[in-house]
């Protein structure tokens, strides 16, 4: 018996080595650039684009596969490029560019939201990106300093039940949410960048006395806290609350898996202000990328028509770039009353969120 | 003999610490304010609380489930030893998703009550609910740990016990419970550190812990010398759990002293108990994977219904497979000259390595992946970016699931049989190899399998550290998970649990608890 359990030990034992060093070696191999042995793109000229030997570029990407993948992917097959992709939440991308430093092997940061970005211009790690991609993009919607642009934008909405209320129920402002008749009825996410984000557009557009007592005013009224947009979309539909604060694609991700007849909709409040703010999913090229030429493009392609459409009509994103059409199950963005921020005004990050700590309402 | 390879793996696991060391010391003085300050006083006590509820709840579900699945009669025994090991590889960011669907305030629960006029349930959300995700998802590390030892369990103990008039009870509680000590403390000791790094099940349950809030600096503040004083401060923690267990542990010897051979104990039968006992596993099997499995299920036939396309997964299965075996085998390989060190050579450096070895579980995974970036990425070029870093990482974070399980098989190794084989002419190695080794394989294996489940759900480390458009099945759970993809979510989590049960009901069928029947041999 014993023997047997031996036998049977090392044989799989030595199997799974095996497997391993072959999967490792083939798994490094593959990760190193080797123009010269990939096999030539397909004989027939299908995409005029494809040059002799397009080379490779290396993305990190800060938004998840299930968004950004097709698209990607579609990049690939128009240009020829051997793109690699590494896949995160936007702060562990963030984290993992920021500790490579000058090692780094990404060539194109493609983030989920301004902070991350904003993380890794502060560190220097940016480059100033050239006039003919920077002018596809209005300028609210990129770095001041060029270092990165907008691709897609998110607004900010109220994601309410609709068992519930109806929109006339709703509130003008966001302000209005301070009012007691809220309590233990709404949700919001603290943490999330983009929550974070819109508090710091209301300490420049409201200034911080007022910004204070909308925050004391939604906390007096005990809201649900998540950690994120995903669940609240969720617990809102469920009515668990009433009313979530959230960016507004999620809510179309619901649509789309539940039908119909899912129980929460979007509300853009009508009296605009912060609780209207539209931010922006971007990125920039790092400096030490050897890929210039072809991250330039792959930026160049996501802020192409066929970019903004994908992000327009898969992602229920809102396009930034002129002349493409907004997805017809969303609010079109003039009809948001969008507040007068650029995304520079939102740099001061670390202010909003010692202020959130003081007020305890951060950890 | 064992020494450098020990002081090898612990060296190893010491990274994490140096890189937060690193990264502490170039702290702004706003980070240590930070962590001095009264509220991080109320996260500790938090934190401690739920670990204490945890660790508590865990053994009370592990060690009846060990002993129904060991050692009883009980219908289907070997179905129910892989069902009740399986939650094990539910991601946390998932089920905690999962649980609030069907237990939340309106959850699926609450609809199928609504009849009876129930409105709204009670809210799960904070200790309590934190808690019964971290105890349904994380009891098997002692069920497991568990198990390994009832296999190694010399029955002559409780016979001779219950041949001195002890009762049935008398004997579980005075004779075989301080036996198995050791593999619970061993397991307990998994789930208290598991539950202070975990992020998951805190952040969707919104319980803050302290691994929360170092969460919170990676995500939003995008500071690492915060997070990195943070962690520190975890380490603090986890040690002192670590001191609470070895001083526990107490120095008391569990092998055979005298001579004799420890057989394969008699199976218990259960008489109309087993209806009961049957219910408790059914129980604890419907809570902990029916109710995460069955919303996965509802989400996949929706989703092909509305005629959503199943992506293919083969790569994302092999690449699970091959990097969670490679880890259980580096883990447990290395966990053995550990492990020897610790029972066999007590000392002050092997209290040092073994203590060191823990601190890496009760990290999150985030900090170790970027300590393993950095030193990566700057003193070894070649493997950044390669499968063997992510092994390496898994090693780091799950080498003391392994050395569980194997101190606790070895504490029941009787020295005499080694110093018997080394009189008797054999090496060192020679005595490692055919007399120790095959004593404690039951232990090993047990850790291996322990590692295996826990590397095939793990998220950030495999995120961070994967070779460029490597893809796991817990990263396409969470790449679609965290959108709100729930068909294209519900297929690969639904396969990591499929597929992970396969070596677990491989280990199970073949009742490996045989072999330390071997000891007879030498003895």
């Amino acid at each position: 018996m014993r023997t047997f359990w031996k036998e049977v030990l090392l044989c799989s034992l030595g199997a799974l080595a095996l497997v391993a060093t072959v999967a490792c070696g083939s798994q490094s191999e593959s990760t190193k650039p080797a123009p010269t042995t990939r096999p030539a793109p397909t004989p027939e000229p299908q995409i005029v684009e494809v040059a002799s030997d397009p080379g490779s570029l290396v993305v990190y990407s800060g938004r998840s596969e299930s968004l950004v993948g097709p698209i990607i992917e579609q990049f690939r097959e128009a240009t020829g490029i051997d793109v690699s992709t590494k896949y995160g939440s936007t702060g562990e991308i963030a984290a993992t560019i920021l500790e490579e430093g000058g090692n780094s092997p990404a060539d194109v940061f493609f983030a989920q939201d301004p902070g991350g970005l904003g993380a890794v211009a502060q560190a220097g790690m940016l480059n100033v990106l050239s006039g003919d991609i920077a002018g596809l993009v209005p300028g609210w919607a990129q770095s001041p300093t060029g270092l990165w642009v907008g691709i897609s934008g998110r607004a900010r909405t109220l994601v309410y039940n609709t068992d519930r209320l109806s929109e006339d129920d709703l509130p003008a402002s966001i302000f209005d949410l301070t009012d007691p008749k809220w309590k233990s009825r709404l949700g919001w996410a603290p943490t999330n960048g983009s929550f974070q984000a819109m508090v710091t557009a209301m300490r420049v557009l409201w200034g911080e006395e007022k910004t204070i007592e909308w925050l004391e005013g939604i906390k007096a009224n005990e809201p649900g806290i998540y950690p994120k947009n995903t669940p609240q979309v969720a617990a809102a539909a469920a009515g668990e609350i009433d009313i979530g604060l959230v960016n507004h694609y999620y809510l179309h991700r619901f649509l789309q898996e539940e039908g119909d007849a899912f129980g929460a909709r979007n509300y853009h409040p009508t009296a605009g202000g912060p609780g209207s703010l539209v931010l922006v999913a971007g990125a920039g090229i790092l400096k030490t990328s050897q890929n210039q030429e072809n991250a330039e493009k792959f930026l160049k392609f996501m802020l192409s028509k066929v970019g903004q459409q994908y992000f327009a009509g898969q992602t229920y994103e809102y396009p930034l770039v002129e002349g493409v059409k907004t997805n017809r199950l969303l609010t079109p963005i003039d009809e948001i009353d969008k507040p007068d921020v650029d995304m520079a005004d939102l740099a001061d990050l670390e202010g909003t969120q010692r202020l959130l700590r003081e007020l305890g309402i951060l950890e | 003999m064992v020494m450098v390879p020990a002081v090898l793996v612990g060296l190893a696991m010491l990274l994490p610490i140096a890189y937060l060391a690193i990264r502490g010391a170039g702290a702004t003085t706003e980070a240590w304010e930070l962590l001095f300050r009264v509220r991080t006083l109320q996260i500790i006590g938090r934190t401690t609380l739920l670990v204490v509820v945890v660790t508590g709840f865990s053994i009370l579900l592990a060690v009846p489930l060990a002993w129904l699945t060991s050692r009883t009669d009980l219908p289907f025994r070997r179905v129910w030893s892989v069902l009740t090991a399986m939650p094990l590889v539910v991601p946390t960011f998932v089920g905690a998703f999962l649980f609030i669907s069907v237990l939340g305030p309106r959850g699926v629960l609450q609809q199928a009550l609504e009849p009876l006029g129930v409105d709204r349930l009670p809210a799960i959300y904070g200790l309590p609910g934190a808690a019964l995700v971290l105890i349904l998802l994380s009891y098997p590390y002692i069920l497991l740990t568990v198990k390994g030892a009832f296999q190694g369990l010399d029955p002559a103990l409780e016979e001779s016990a219950r041949t001195l008039g002890h009762g049935r009870m008398s004997t579980a509680f005075r004779v075989t419970l301080p036996q198995l000590r050791p593999a619970i403390i061993s397991g307990s000791l998994l789930v208290a550190l598991y539950t202070l790094s975990d992020f998951g099940a805190v952040s969707l349950m919104r319980f803050p812990t302290f691994t929360w809030v170092i969460y919170q600096q990676y995500q939003t503040a995008f500071d690492r010398s915060i997070a990195g004083v943070l962690s520190l401060a975890l380490v603090g923690m986890a040690l002192a759990i670590v001191l609470i267990d070895s001083y526990t542990r107490g120095r008391i010897r569990y092998h055979r002293t005298g001579s004799g051979a420890s057989r394969k104990a008699e199976v218990v039968r259960l008489g109309r108990w087993r209806w009961p006992a049957l219910a408790f596993a059914g129980f604890v099997v419907v809570m902990a994977l029916g109710i995460p499995a069955g919303v996965l299920l509802h989400w996949l036939v929706r989703g092909l219904l509305v005629g959503e396309p199943l992506l293919l997964l083969w790569s994302a299965t092999v690449n699970s497979l091959v990097v969670s075996g490679a880890a259980a085998f580096v883990a447990a390989v290395c966990s053995i000259p550990v492990a020897v060190m610790v029972v066999r050579h007590p000392g002050r450096l092997s209290n040092v390595i073994e203590r060191m070895s823990f601190t890496g579980f009760a990290l999150p995974g985030i900090v170790v992946a970027l300590a393993l970036v950095f030193f990566a990425v700057n003193y070894a070029r070649p493997v950044y970016q390669t499968a063997w870093l992510l092994v390496f990482a898994y090693v780091v974070l799950f080498l003391p699931a392994a050395m569980g399980a194997t101190r606790a098989a070895l504490l029941k190794v009787s020295p005499s049989l080694e110093d018997a084989a080394r009189g008797l002419g054999r090496g060192p190695l020679q005595t490692m190899r055919t007399v120790t080794a095959p004593l404690i394989v039951p232990g090993i294996l047990m850790g291996a399998a322990l590692v295996f489940l826990i590397a095939m759900k793990e998220l950030p480390a495999t995120l961070i550290l994967g070779p460029l458009g490597f893809k796991t099945l817990a990263t396409a759970v969470w790449s679609a998970s965290t959108e709100a993809f729930f068909a294209q979510a519900a297929a690969p989590a639904l396969l990591l649990i499929v597929i992970s049960s396969l070596p677990m009901a491989f280990l199970v069928t073949r009742d490996f608890g045989e072999s330390t029947s071997s000891g007879s041999d030498y003895s």
